[in-house]
């Protein structure tokens, strides 16, 4: 019973404690006879008036390297939400040695990612075997329509800008690594 | 809030008009205080954030907004519920807040009603008809949700009203009244060992008495550690589940008033309610009928902030230790408390 009771002042102590360093952050005794200041005790930012910038590993949004897209559908079919649209047409590309035979490939005419629906799974940067997806830590692009939030090729290109330099994992990790194409 | 008061002879109509919008200030003013200062701003602070800070200067009209937007919404009553007691519950449960206020003195004249000789026995009294409104709310709900909620709510409220009265007894026996006024002058007046310094507030003599009694408020307003009528993560929110709008602020009102009127109940019997000791100055004197409201409302806001700080720090408990507390902790304690009591009364 008194082990019990000597706990709840404990716990009384760590969430008094915390207020006073929320209101007047620092360490000793002078902290109090400063003016509070809960702005900068507080852990957190007033988000909209000053911003805080997001880990570089952040899964904002997903942008688009469309050279390297060869239409193969495969992150359309991992998808696990179905939220990404690929139409394309396929056109002749010279060759590439001299004299060789003209090749074909695949052209993009749609490129979609319906962020209404995408949970940030990731699945799709992971499968790409053509390094044409990766991860931006932008995260500001909510829509008041929902039907903006679906992003074309041309807005997914923009995103790529945005995509930080990889940063290697740590030793041991086995990932792939993506190198950003700049 | 006699009419002499202010140097006019009022009408009865006019008088209860006064009494009536005394009576809502009473009860807004420490519930929209306590929202604010403690609910929002220090429960935030506790959590390293700053809590609202768009709504007015520092987030002080962010409870406006939430009042605002409760309004704005629809008022739901579900299908199978039983219209009108639906309807009904939340009002019980703020008009009991209301009822409890009638009987707390604020000055030496100023009294709602009257000073009535069983003012304690009254305000136990009409506490737990909001107990009612709650059961009502969880029946005519016609949700599994709501009807646990209520349940617990109405099992949690008989188990603490009763060491919440044994915890009172003793400060009715020490002052030998049940008049909330009489309780007021006899700590105003008492003395400790002889000094009459500080007067005798019951805190200090009835300490046992005052922390029993802040427990059992605690579960009676269903704050933190008491929670299990609304118990989110089980119960969605218990009896509240169905409503919506103007009824569920009605709740959320009551809630915060009815913290509003026990703090102030306990700092009128525990604190020593609007007087400042008597050693200090002429309790009779007119002043005190302005300064009178403001001394209780700071020791109301002492014993908000207690309250809150305790919801703010610990889990909930769960149903059985509930209960457990109250039948084998609380109220043998303060049974002896009262022998004890009684005994040093009589031999002093």
């Amino acid at each position: 019973m008194a082990i019990k009771v000597t706990g709840l002042f404990k716990g009384m102590g760590v969430t008094f404690k915390e207020l006073t360093q929320t209101i007047w952050p620092g360490e000793g005794l002078k902290r109090f006879a400063q003016p509070p200041s809960p702005s900068k005790g507080a852990a957190t930012v007033q988000y909209p008036h000053e911003k805080e910038a997001p880990p570089t590993r952040a899964r904002g949004v997903i942008a688009l390297f469309e050279e390297n897209c060869t239409a193969c559908m495969l992150c359309v079919r991992s998808c696990p939400d179905w939220c990404i649209y690929i139409e394309a047409h396929k056109v002749k590309a010279p060759p590439r040695r001299a004299g060789g035979k003209e090749r074909t490939v695949n052209a993009l005419d749609r490129f979609d990612i319906d962020y209404a629906l995408c949970m940030y799974c990731g699945i799709c940067v992971e499968v790409c075997p053509f390094e044409a997806i990766f991860w931006s830590p932008e995260f500001e692009y909510s829509e008041p329509r929902i039907a903006d939030l679906i992003h074309d090729k041309e807005r997914l290109g923009e995103w790529m800008e945005t995509v930080p330099e990889f940063e290697a994992y740590e030793a041991g990790a086995e990932a792939k690594v993506k190198k950003v194409p700049k | 809030m006699s009419g002499a008061l202010l140097g006019l002879e009022l009408s009865y109509w006019q008088l209860s008009i006064l009494r009536s919008l005394g009576v809502l200030v009473a009860v807004l003013i420490p519930a929209g205080t306590f929202v604010y200062l403690f609910l929002f701003k220090m429960v935030s602070f506790m959590q390293s954030r700053l809590g609202p800070m768009e709504a007015g200067p520092y987030g002080s009209m962010q409870l406006l907004a939430e009042v605002g937007k409760f309004l704005q919404k629809e008022d739901i009553v579900p299908e199978r519920a039983d219209r009108h007691l639906f309807k009904l519950a939340p009002y019980l449960v703020v008009g009991t807040v209301l009822l409890v206020y009638i009987v707390v003195p604020f000055g030496p004249d100023l009294y709602f009603v009257s000073n009535i000789d069983a003012g304690v026995f009254y305000a136990l009294a009409v506490s737990s008809i909001s107990s009612l409104g709650v059961l009502l709310a969880g029946w005519s709900s016609a949700n599994k949700y709501s009807l646990i909620g209520g349940m617990r709510a109405a099992g949690q409220l008989i188990a603490y009203e009763l060491p919440m009265v044994l915890a009172i007894v003793g400060v009715v026996i020490q002052a030998g009244t049940m008049n909330m006024s009489g309780i007021i002058g006899a700590q105003a007046h008492g003395e400790i060992f002889g000094s009459g310094i500080i007067g005798n507030p019951y805190v200090l003599t009835q300490f046992v008495g005052f922390v029993i009694f802040m427990i059992a408020v605690q579960a009676e307003l269903g704050q933190t550690p008491f929670d299990m009528p609304i118990a989110e993560s089980e119960l969605v929110t218990g009896y509240i589940t169905e409503y919506t709008g103007l009824r569920f602020l009605l709740f959320f009102i009551g809630e915060f008033a009815s913290a509003g009127a026990f703090a102030a109940v306990a700092a009128t019997l525990f604190l020593g309610g609007w007087a400042v000791p008597a050693s200090w100055a002429d309790l009779d004197n007119n002043i005190f009928n302005v300064l009178g409201p403001l001394i209780l409302l700071t020791k109301v806001m002492v014993l908000g902030g207690l309250i809150f700080f305790v919801r703010f720090t610990f889990p909930r408990f769960r149903e059985d230790q509930l209960q457990r507390l109250a039948w084998t902790v609380l109220i043998p304690i303060s049974l002896v408390n009262i022998l004890a009591t009684t005994i040093l009364k009589v031999a002093f």
